[in-house]
């Protein structure tokens, strides 16, 4: 068996190379992957993929007890011409082909819906416009599966809205054809009390590219998992980031990309700002290079800003390395905190408190949202930013 | 014309759950145009009256009055003491991640001005100041005073001073951390906004190196949390040959 490379759980920016007998990213899980529930035991906690959500918080999700209600949760697609929409049963093949659940709610998810959603673009259709997903939460609780698929060369983008309230458990699988290209934006824009956890399965065909943006506002409990793997070499994958994370929010973001096939790309970059007491921001990044993919060039990266007391962020890259013929492959995690001292020396200047705090909160996402590339939605994003703020000061 | 005031001024700090006394009645005027230099030893309390002036959460004045023009200072916050022409140099000027000097100082001099400058000829400006005082300019485009030697953030401050234009500019230990050729660099800044004749100089420092480059009207001795003697620029060359001994012995600091 390869030796694998692993830089440990907790590092910060500059992680030492520890040598692991295995793979840390298999070894974590306290099950194998799979579509049935049953294979899964009721967390109780501590497993590590479970140590830092406050299972309480659930809603039933994690132990079988949360139970549909009626159509509490409304899902609209908008799709320009040319792409297909439906809503197909649960033996349709395109469902659970780009991955498998890997934990409890996932499994549940899987076991539990009814119909899926599929969006499908063909070969070599080139949208202009948007594919815009409305789901919309009116207080119900609902396992949801949907499937985003792209034919080879075809080239989309895909807005994925959650607002309202709900208690939502959920898959989503895209399906990248050799070529394709695939932008999705990702916006939890939810009410208060919304539970909201979802595994997002990409399988990246040869020579594709996907650009993952996950924007996490709102919710009580939020717990996203977007993971990747590769169908062909020269794949090339971005994942980007951000999340506001308030006064008793819980907004966790596990990340996993495989690169099972040689000569991909991936890139994450993550980041995130938390203010108020009980805001719990966790952040999960894991990046495995198996000993076939050669040619890998991977960089993963999360940084949170701290803007007040109580807040709390746990940021764990993880980058496990099982040959060294790569091209490169690095992480760093940092997290830095907004002091009276930076707010004191920037009102020396005559910036006024809430806009010093909006000048540095601005700072720090600008890059990021700047590489959405997606028009109306950094707009959105920097308004959102902004009323986030408003509601601080 | 501008006037700061400083009249009898107590200043206390919560150190280890008790509250101690650091400035214990400074008495002091700085007209524009004058320059003052402040003289003293470390712990004399000389940042404390900087960081007071300013408006600093961490002090605490339990009596005594600070006027800028007759408007009192004491009852505006942090922003409007700097919009009002107060300006502060600091000693240690904090890192700002995530915010470009760019953005910040544009930010800053919209702030002080009341309107945002227009964009061309600011640029224009930016760009001829940080030329004057030898910064590259991709310090534009770095955040604020993240990873600056001492002396880079030095010259930014001096920076804020030129582009900013201060009514009563307070200057802690701007000479610390520079060589001789970045001290010469940030005392011709010092000296271009006072030539103006339109800025009153309040120089902290422990040496007097920095008095060869710029000449103070004033120099006051601090000791003990307050002014101990005052005089004309031969008092810096006083202390420059008899040190602060005299001061410190003399049972002025506790
Ligand atoms: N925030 C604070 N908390 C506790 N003690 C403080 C604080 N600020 C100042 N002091 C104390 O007050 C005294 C004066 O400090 P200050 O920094 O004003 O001196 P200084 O004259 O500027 O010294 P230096 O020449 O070293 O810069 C020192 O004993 C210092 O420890
Ligand atoms: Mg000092």
């Amino acid at each position: 068996m390869a030796e694998a490379q692993n830089i440990p759980v907790g590092s910060t920016t500059a992680g030492q190379i520890a040598v692991a007998a295995e793979s840390t990213v298999a070894t974590r899980m306290s099950a194998p992957p799979s579509f049935d529930v049953a294979d899964f035991p009721v967390p109780h906690g501590r497993e590590e993929e479970w140590r830092f959500t406050p299972l309480e918080r659930l809603r039933g999700l994690h132990d079988g007890t949360a139970v549909v209600t009626g159509d509490g949760v409304k899902v609209d697609v908008q799709a320009p011409e040319g792409v297909t929409v439906e809503t197909v049963g649960r033996d349709d093949a395109r469902i659970g082909k780009a991955g498998t659940p890997v934990d409890r709610i996932a499994a549940q998810a899987y076991s539990a819906f009814e119909k899926a959603g599929v969006v499908t673009v063909p070969k070599e259709t080139v949208l202009t416009e948007p594919i815009r997903i409305a789901v919309h939460g009116e207080g119900g609780v609902r396992y949801g599966h949907q499937v985003v698929e792209l034919g080879a060369f075809a080239e989309a983008v895909v807005v994925i809205d959650h607002t309202g309230d709900a208690v939502l458990a959920a898959n989503v699988d895209y399906i990248l054809g050799d070529g394709a290209k695939l932008t999705v934006v990702s916006v939890q824009d939810w009410d208060d009390k919304a539970v909201h956890v979802a595994q997002h399965n990409a399988l990246i065909g040869r020579d594709a590219s996907f650009k993952s943006v996950v924007v996490t506002f709102g919710g009580d409990l939020v717990r996203l998992h977007p993971r990747v793997s590769y169908a062909g070499p020269g794949g090339e994958v971005e994942l980007l980031g951000l999340y506001f994370t308030d006064a008793g929010q819980h907004q966790e973001h596990r990340l996993l990309v495989d690169h099972n096939v040689p000569h991909c790309k991936s890139n994450v970059v993550y980041k995130g700002a938390l203010q108020g007491d009980n805001a719990h921001a966790v952040w999960i990044g894991d990046v495995l290079i198996e000993a076939k993919a050669e040619g890998t060039d991977t960089y993963e990266m999360n940084r949170n800003l701290v803007l007040t007391d109580g807040a709390r962020v746990d940021s764990v890259p993880n980058l496990e390395i099982e040959t060294g013929e790569i091209v490169g492959a690095g992480h760093a995690s940092a997290t830095g905190r907004f002091d009276d001292e930076q707010l004191f020396y920037l009102m020396a200047r005559g910036i006024p408190a809430d806009e010093a705090r909006r000048l540095v909160v601005r700072g720090f996402f600008a890059e990021l949202v700047q590489q959405i590339g997606v028009d109306d939605i950094e707009e959105r994003l920097l308004a959102k930013i902004d009323e986030e703020l408003e509601a601080s000061v | 014309m501008a006037t700061l005031e400083i009249r009898d001024l107590h200043v206390t700090v919560e150190a280890d759950n008790a509250t101690k006394e650091i400035l214990k009645g400074v008495d002091l005027t700085v007209k524009q145009g004058e320059t003052h230099a402040i003289m003293g030893p470390n712990g004399s309390g000389k940042s404390t009256l900087a960081y007071s002036l300013a408006g600093h959460p961490k002090y605490t004045i339990t009596s005594g009055t600070v006027t800028l023009d007759g408007e009192d200072v004491l009852e505006m916050s942090v922003d409007e003491r700097a919009r009002a022409g107060l300006f502060l140099a600091m000693q240690y000027p904090v890192e700002v991640p995530g915010v470009s000097v760019s953005n910040f100082l544009r930010t800053s001099a919209t702030a002080i001005r009341g309107e945002a400058p227009k964009l061309r000829t600011w640029v224009k400006e930016v760009k001829e100041a940080m030329e004057r005082l030898n910064m590259d300019s991709s310090f534009a485009e770095r955040n604020v005073n993240e990873g600056f030697s001492g002396g880079e953030k030095k010259r930014h401050e001096i920076l804020q001073l030129e582009l900013l234009k201060p009514k009563v500019a307070i200057l802690d230990e701007t000479d610390s951390g520079l060589d001789v050729d970045a001290l010469r660099i940030v005392s011709e800044g010092v000296n271009r906004v006072r030539e103006t004749g339109e800025v009153g100089t309040l120089l902290i420092t422990h040496y007097t190196r920095i008095l060869r480059y710029i000449k103070p009207d004033h120099v006051h001795v601090f000791s003990g949390g307050r002014i101990v003697e005052s005089g004309g620029a031969e008092l810096a060359d006083k202390l420059e040959n008899e040190g602060y001994e005299a001061y410190t012995k003399g049972g002025a600091s506790e």
